[in-house]
């Protein structure tokens, strides 16, 4: 038994994390046809983030839990800075932004390596996140369930704003049809803001959690942009379903082959898994119904 | 009706051959005024700055004039380089000899595939055809069902960082995180005799002549009109009868081989080749030269790699650390201010100029 649930209940936990990550990059590609490359030096931030919290905030079990809205921010705002000062000049150049922002992101790791270091730095785990729970023979971690519930928590708020709120239909409505819906007296641009840091916010939260599963480092972004790139382009842009279906079919099927072989072969067999994928589905999962040719 | 003047048709003649005539300039200061002029180490150099250059040809063939960001031709920049170093491992170990870090690392035996590359001939061979049926492979997969932008730029990155995860882990069979060095011979040349190495600096920067011309010629020609027109208006060239998948196959599958005839000259001229010089982050380097020089231009590509790699080495050289912090800031200055390169200035000038005056 174990054989079949342990690559299946932790690669449900990297599935999430995923997920967290892939959430900001399907939202900012989506609405703005924006390729952020340095989406991953976010997770990157977040991960930084709860590591200076917990020298601030000495008493550990409480300082994770104070590092997450903060890496929320923090990250945003650097979304934010992003956005307004190099993206918004970039617009309907969506292969550009892809490169500008692998330049940022190449001065974003190499920043983190100046004042951190190369090394990287261990995040303490709370002691309410320590100890296993067994599930049919596989000793779950804790911080693989929280992983887990913080990514179901993250994707319930973002639908739940996308679905209920008045900013949330304006995100909608700028993902469907950009120019009808300034026409209609909506200003894509504030949106586009507003989007970019929700997105790089998200990434903030996902990087506490990868903090607490292998501390901080500042390549730590690399190791997970690609995967959650490959899930947005699986899922299809702009779809919040065909992102989380994606994830954890990507998180579970990684951890089934590396199983089966080695953590290497796993990541061809998943690149080949979505290059195959593609051949059925060429625009992903779902795709956002539209008339134009592009 | 021929009444085109003398004086007109030379003008034409010249606006044709222009190009050429500085593929040959830039043939003379490569072949003749730098191994002069150069210590012998500058010279090596420079040696490698022409391979990075080659595969730099290749993107602005695929990228510049057929609009597909290539963002992992490390992986070809690779396969070229590492069959060429597993010919000259095999070369160095000796006729039945077994290359020194399969006895360090595995049981002393070498793997079946490596066998092949024994033979001089078949590991020429090899370095054109591998990177072309892996391209050609991935290519049709990716380009008959219509995937394209940022989605082959994503497909292309990840390949990149699958091939070097996969070197990494397979030290027995490729030398893993330290890749393949320490070669000794070159096809029976000596490769410590410094005459060698002046030769081997020569067929690479041939080569890169070579691959100038080679792209000179398809961008005249009514292919190099085909893919422009892909690049610009995918959906107008299907109308008009042609299938834009097999004209980017061709650029893509072109630019592959180039990569990989840079990396094969890499090896010996470097004297190793590792999944650093080959995973996502050299992949991307090999962009910023094409980037800076200017994508869609003919020598474009070739002067911004021979400018990255000479930077890179001379601000390593300065801030041993902060070299990142310059590329990362290449990347965003020329994308942002010069989208089309530096190649690019001239014509903004002149517009602005143009302007002004009228």
């Amino acid at each position: 038994m174990d054989a079949f649930t342990t690559p299946l209940l932790a690669g449900t936990a990297t599935g999430a994390l995923l997920l967290i990550a892939a959430l900001g990059l399907t939202l900012t590609f989506g609405q703005m046809g924006v390729i952020n490359m340095a989406h991953g030096e976010f997770l990157m931030i977040g991960a930084y983030t709860a590591y200076v919290t917990q020298q601030v905030v000495t008493n550990i079990d409480l300082s994770i839990l104070v590092a997450l809205p903060v890496a929320f921010v923090v990250a945003g705002l650097m979304g934010l800075l992003l956005e307004v000062c190099v993206i918004s000049f970039m617009y309907r150049r969506p292969l550009d932004t892809l490169l500008v922002t692998v330049g940022v992101s190449l001065v974003l790791q190499q920043l983190a390596k100046d004042l951190f270091g190369a090394q990287g730095d261990p995040v303490r785990v709370p002691d309410w996140l320590v100890g296993t729970i067994p599930v049919f023979g596989y000793n779950w971690p804790y911080r693989q369930i929280f992983t887990i519930v913080l990514a179901l928590a993250s994707l319930g708020a973002l639908a739940a704003l996308l679905k209920y709120t008045s900013f949330g239909r304006r995100i909608r409505a700028t993902v469907q049809n950009r120019d009808l819906a300034e026409t209609m007296g909506i200003s894509t641009r504030a949106t586009d803001r507003i989007t970019f840091f929700i997105g790089s916010g998200l990434a903030g939260i996902g990087g506490v959690a990868v903090s607490l599963i292998s501390g901080t480092n500042p390549s730590l972004g690399t190791t997970y942009i690609i995967s959650a790139f490959l899930v947005v382009v699986a899922g299809g842009l702009g779809q919040l379903k065909g992102t989380v279906i994606a994830a954890f079919t990507v998180g579970i099927a990684t951890a089934f082959f590396a199983d089966w072989t080695s953590a290497a072969m796993a990541q061809v067999a998943t690149f080949a898994l979505v290059v195959v994928f593609l051949q059925l589905r060429p625009q992903g999962l779902f795709t956002v119904r539209t008339r134009g040719l592009a | 009706m021929s009444t085109t003047t003398a004086p007109g048709r030379s003008a034409t003649l010249l606006r044709t051959y222009a190009p050429l005539l500085a593929i040959a300039v830039l043939a003379v200061l490569l072949l003749v005024v730098a191994p002069a002029t150069l210590s012998a180490f500058r010279l090596n150099s420079l040696g490698k700055y022409i391979c990075w250059a080659i595969a730099a040809v290749g993107i602005g063939l695929a990228w510049g004039r057929g609009g597909m960001l290539v963002m992992g031709q490390g992986v070809f920049f690779g396969l070229g380089g590492y069959a060429m170093a597993m010919h000259l491992k095999l070369e160095a170990a000796g006729p039945e000899g077994v290359p020194d870090f399969m006895i360090l690392y595995g049981d002393g035996t070498i793997p079946g595939f490596w066998e092949p590359f024994r033979s001089g001939p078949f590991t020429l061979v090899a370095i054109v055809v591998l990177p072309a049926l892996a391209a050609t492979g991935l290519g049709w997969l990716i380009f008959k069902r219509r995937v394209k932008g940022a989605y082959f730029a994503i497909l292309t990155q990840a390949l990149a960082v699958v091939f070097a995860t996969l070197l990494v882990a397979t030290i027995k069979e490729t030398g893993g995180f330290n890749g393949l060095n320490q070669f000794t011979l070159f096809f029976g040349y000596n490769l410590y005799d410094p005459v060698n190495k002046q030769m081997v600096y020569s067929i690479a920067a041939g080569l890169l002549i070579g691959c100038l011309v080679v792209v000179w010629q398809l961008y005249r020609s009514r292919f190099g009109e085909l893919l422009v027109a892909t690049r610009d208006a995918e959906e107008r060239v299907r109308f008009l009868g042609h299938d834009p998948a097999n004209i980017k196959l061709v650029a893509f599958v072109i630019a592959a081989v180039m990569a990989s005839i840079g990396g094969a000259m890499f090896a010996p001229i470097a004297g190793i080749i590792s999944p650093s010089d080959v995973d996502a982050t050299a992949s991307i380097f090999l962009i910023a030269g094409v980037a800076l020089g200017g994508r869609a231009l003919l020598l474009g590509p070739a002067l911004g790699a021979l400018t990255v790699g000479f930077g890179r080495t001379y601000l390593s050289e300065q801030f041993p650390t902060q070299w990142t912090y310059f590329l990362g800031l290449l990347f965003v200055l020329v994308i942002l201010l010069l989208p089309l390169g530096v190649g690019d200035l001239p014509r903004l000038v002149r517009a602005r100029v143009g302007r002004s005056a009228a």
